[in-house]
Order: structure tokens, then sequence, then C-alpha cells
């Protein structure tokens, strides 16, 4: 186990190597750069552009200025942001909570939800059912996650009146009731796409868990119809599952960005935009860095999860 | 319907994939859809009183059907049909150019690493492991911030981050060609490397290829909107259905059809690509036989 444990995380690393260069040549090779913004105010000569560069580090070849920043980033500085000279960890830090609380929220939804509708489908195959939730998941699919958010707010806000368009919580209230009621839709929003995704997949593991010899055993037994379900197929059918969960991580993630910009939501996604918007290349960089390793941690997780779950599965 | 095909000696249409294709009643649905739009996008903007670029200020904001507006117009009195169907062009050309070069970019990193295998395929195959652990819309972004955004360029960085998937397939079906028969008659028969992986071995993965394809046109053109709605794909007065959706939120309350049009043909048309793509999985896959 704990060998596993290390080759994965060995190779965890490898990956994060190299999504660290992939993502440090797309921000430095791209023409502009951080010196850009200097450049466009009238009032900057050359050579307070060459200071400023000289100040920054900019004037190094670049496979120095990565390595230098590759050598900070493991001891834990990722910079400062270009904008408030807060240091990039305590911004994203700052911000990872509320993306993760939507994430996680719309993935509750998206779990239970999905996975009642595939298993249903699995169960009456070929059925009107099954047949309407095929066509949903691909037409869900389909839909733009921000337009879902718009309708959505034109709907309950505008037109009902019943939730807020917008924002984490109300000023001045901060209850739980009112966290709720702003968290609700865009998890709802969030959620969509992977209820569609989570469907489908469940209802093909359901498939496959049906045909096999333990549940026929467990029907030839006289155990009612109820308790095969839920104590032979449900479960089993949810293993591959768990696996699937760590794989759309980055989808939820990227999903997230755009929820939390049309829901004006504080999370990671929204500092990102904003980031992009003031050039503020180490908090770019850092949130790639971040999103990154989220999605390998969650992968991880997940496979040690099943590893953990099902003693078929051999780790050495 | 099937019986028609099945009573006849010799069946009107031979090939069996293109059968399967044909029976399945959504994708045939999607293929409809993808083709009236296609043909409103390139059609439509003859047949419209006014054109996309046409700014007319007292007309501001009208309602769909009035004035011969049939979608209503912009906040500069735009007509929306016109920039719909302009931009459906713009979004679909991105749509299909990333699907060539995408297709290209996986196909070959896909045949190489499953031909060569070993260390080669280890590197390419972490590579595509690191692309695909950004989320896309992250990666975009950051790429999008920095380019001249013109639909070249945008077709081009929404193809650097899509061509994974099919660098996976090739992949995986090269690798379990590799040995077969057929591979080793013609390294015997001193064929190059090259000879057999694109005319030996890439041909054998047409069919996931063909698929993974149709559904990376659904995909550019779901990045495209998202991109373009955040403000850093194709810019105005250059219309996509991405950016007309850009600044439909501060109208919602007043001029909902803003969002409500592009959203609906957004949707159609990815759908429509999503239902031809399950349509030719089906029909590819002999396994999945209406499972």
């Amino acid at each position: 186990m704990l060998r596993y444990i290390l080759s994965r995380l060995g190779q965890s690393l490898i990956l994060l190597l190299i999504v660290s260069f992939i993502g440090f040549a797309v921000l430095t090779l791209a023409p502009g750069g951080p010196l850009s913004q200097f450049a466009l105010s009238p009032g900057m000569t050359q050579e307070q552009i060459d200071k400023i560069a000289a100040q920054m580090g900019l004037d190094r070849p670049v496979w120095i200025q990565y390595f230098d920043w590759l050598r900070h980033l493991v001891v834990g500085d990722w910079g400062t942001s270009y904008r408030d000279g807060q240091s990039v960890l305590h911004v994203i830090g700052s911000h990872l909570f509320a993306t993760l609380l939507l994430m996680g929220t719309a993935t509750v939804i998206s779990v239970t939800l999905g996975s009642s509708i595939g298993i249903y489908s699995a169960l009456k195959r070929g059925g009107t059912f099954d047949y309407a939730m095929t066509v949903f998941a691909m037409v869900a699919l389909s839909i733009p996650t921000f337009w879902f958010g718009l309708i959505a707010i034109y709907v309950f806000s505008l037109n009902l009146g019943w939730l807020p368009a917008g924002n984490m919580y109300t000023v001045g209230d901060g209850s739980l009731i009112d966290y709720l009621r702003h968290l609700i839709m865009p998890a709802m929003v969030l959620a969509l796409v992977d209820v569609a995704i989570w469907s489908r997949y469940m209802r093909t593991s359901t498939l496959n868990v049906v045909k096999q010899d333990f549940v026929r055993t467990a029907k030839a037994k006289g155990l009612t119809r109820r308790r095969v379900l839920l104590k032979h197929i449900v479960g089993n059918s949810l293993v591959p599952m768990i696996t699937l969960a760590g794989l759309q991580l980055p989808m939820v993630l990227g999903g997230a960005l755009v929820t939390e910009t049309v829901f004006t939501w504080p999370g990671m996604g929204r500092l990102f935009l904003d980031s992009l918007g003031y050039s503020d290349y180490p908090v770019v960089m850092g949130l790639l860095m971040a999103s990154a390793m989220l999605v390998l941690i969650g992968n991880l997780l997940a496979d040690l999860t099943v590893a953990l779950i099902d003693p078929r599965i051999r780790l050495d | 319907m099937t019986t028609l095909a099945t009573n006849t000696k010799q069946p009107f249409i031979k090939s069996r994939a293109l059968r399967r294709f044909l029976s399945h009643r959504l994708a045939l649905i999607g293929l409809v859809m993808v083709l009236s739009l296609t043909a409103a996008c390139f059609i439509g903007p003859y047949l419209l009183p006014y054109d996309e670029l046409h700014i007319d200020l007292l007309a501001r904001f009208a309602p769909p059907g009035t004035g011969g507006h049939i979608f209503g117009t912009d906040p500069l009195g735009r007509d929306i049909a016109a920039r719909l169907f302009h931009a459906g062009q713009i979004s679909m050309a991105v749509g299909f150019a990333v699907m060539v070069i995408a297709t290209c970019i996986g196909s070959v990193v896909g045949v190489v690493s499953g031909y060569y295998g070993g260390k080669v395929s280890a590197v390419l195959m972490r590579i595509v492991d690191a692309f695909l652990s950004f989320p896309s819309v992250f990666l975009l972004l950051a790429l999008a911030a920095f380019i001249q955004p013109g639909p070249v360029m945008i077709a081009l960085i929404i193809s650097a981050t899509s061509w994974m998937e099919v660098a996976r397939i090739v992949e995986a079906e090269v690798k379990s060609l590799r040995n077969q028969d057929f591979v080793q008659a013609a390294h015997m028969l001193g064929m190059s490397n090259r000879w057999i992986m694109f005319r030996e071995l890439l041909p054998n993965a047409i069919g996931p290829i063909i698929v993974a394809a149709t559904l990376t046109v659904a995909r550019a053109i779901l990045l495209e909107a998202y991109i373009s709605f955040l403000g850093y794909g194709i810019q105005p007065p250059l219309p996509s259905w991405g950016n007309m959706l850009n600044g439909a939120q501060q109208y919602l309350a007043s001029a909902p059809w803003l969002a409500i049009v592009p959203g609906v043909t957004i949707t159609i048309a990815v759908a429509g690509f999503n239902f031809i793509g399950d349509g030719l999985r089906d029909a590819f896959d002999s396994r999945s036989d209406h499972q």
C-alpha cells in the first residue's frame, strides 16, 4: 500500500512539473507580458521599464526565471500579487473555500441525483424513462453552463424573486439560511452537466453489475428485490464512479470558474479572471498550479479509495 | 423501416456502419439540426432586411417580431437575427477548424506513442496527462488573454486544449494492433515506420477518430462560447455566438431575448453534433447494440 502511494505521489509530482512547465511557458512566451501595461502608460520611458523589469527579475533568461520561480514554489513562496502586493498563497487561500464549497455542494447534488437516475434507467432499460434520460443527458451536456446560469437568474431571481441573483451572502445578514439561499442556484447550475455524466456512467456501471453472478446468486437465495438492489447492486455500481469523480474534477473546476463569474461568487474562478484582467502573472500562475494540484490530489484520493474499497485491486 | 432494408436481397445501403447510423433516430435528428442551422447561417443573411453591422439607435432593444426584426435588436439597434447567422458562420468555422487541427495533432501523437511504445510513449502520454489535469477553460483563458484574438488564433488555442482525447484513443487502438500479423508483414516487406504508422495502423482507428472528431466540434463551439462570453474570445464587431452573450447579463431583466436567442442556438448546434457523435459511436461499435 505504502509503496503504491509513494509511486503514485512520485508520478503526480512529475505531472506537476510538466504542468508548471507548460503554464510557465504559456505565460512567459506570450506576447505582451507583465510589462505591457507599463509600456502603455505615456509617461514611461524605456529606462524606467527596464528598471522595473530588473526589479521583477524579468530581464534574466527565461529558464533561470523558471527555475527561480520553481525553487520558490517548492518552499511555499508562490510570489506576490502585482495587484496588491499580497502573497499569492494568501490570495488563493482566501478564495479557495468559496470554490470548494460550491464544487462540493454541486458534487453532492450530482452524485445523488445522477446515480439515482442512472440506476433507475438501468433497471428500466429501454423504457420511456431510460430514453428520456438519454436525451436529457445529451442536451444537458450541450447547454453552456454560464447560459444556463443566466436563464436560472432570469427565472428564479428576476421573475419569481425566490433566490438572490448573485454573491455568497447578504451584507449584514450572513445567517446559515442566507448562505444556503445564495448557494443553491449556482450549485444546481454547476451540477447540471455532472448529473448528465453521472447518470450515463452509473447506468452503464449498473448494467454491468446486474449481469454478474453474485447478483444472480443473491436472487436465487430468495432475497427480496429491494435487498438485492440496495445491498448488492447499488454499492458495487458505485465503485467505478469514485474514479470517475476524480476524472471529472477538471471539468467541475472549469465549470465553477464560469459559474462563479455569472453569480459573482467570490471563488478561484473570479479571482482567475480578475487577475487575467490585471495581467497579474504570479496569481494566474499560482491558480494554474493550484487547480492542477487539486485535480491530481483528487485523482489520487479517488484511486486510493477504490483500492481500499475493492479487495480485487492489488496495489503492488 | 428496418424491414425494408432487410427484405431486399441486396441492401440499398451497403455499409453496415452507415445503415446503423441511419437507423439511429437521435443521430438523424442531430443531423437535421446541424444541417438546418448551417443552412440558416449561410443562406439566412441574404433573406433578412438588415445586415449584421447596421446600427439603428432608434430601434434599440426592439423585442422579437417587431419592425422586421425576427429575433429583436441589441443595445445598438442591430438586428439580432443577422448577427446570429453571421456569428454562426464564424462559430461553426472555428468548430470545424478545431476538429481538423485537434484531430491531426491527436492522431499523430497517438500513433507515434502507440507504435514506438516504451520511453516515447511514456513521455508523450505524460504530456497528455499534464494537459488533462488543467481545467481546459483555465488554460484556454490564460492563452487567450495574451494573443490577438482573431478567429484563427481562437481556433488554434482551442485546438491546443482539445487534442488529448483523440491522442488517447488512437494510442490505445494502435497499441493493440502493432503486434498483429499485418504489421509484421509490412515490416518484412521493408515498409518504413512512417508508412506503417499512417497507412497501416491509423486507418484501423478511423471509426473512433471520426466519433471523437464529431464530439470535438461540439466541444469547440462550447469552448468558444465560454471564452467569448468572458470577453477573451472573438472580439466585436465580429459577432460570435459567445460574444453575443457577453453583456446579455446586464440587460437580462429588460431584454431577455439578448440572452435567450444565442443561448438556444448554441445549445441546438452543440446538441446536434453530440447526437451525431453518439449515433456514429453506436454505428461503429458493434458491441454497443443499443445498450
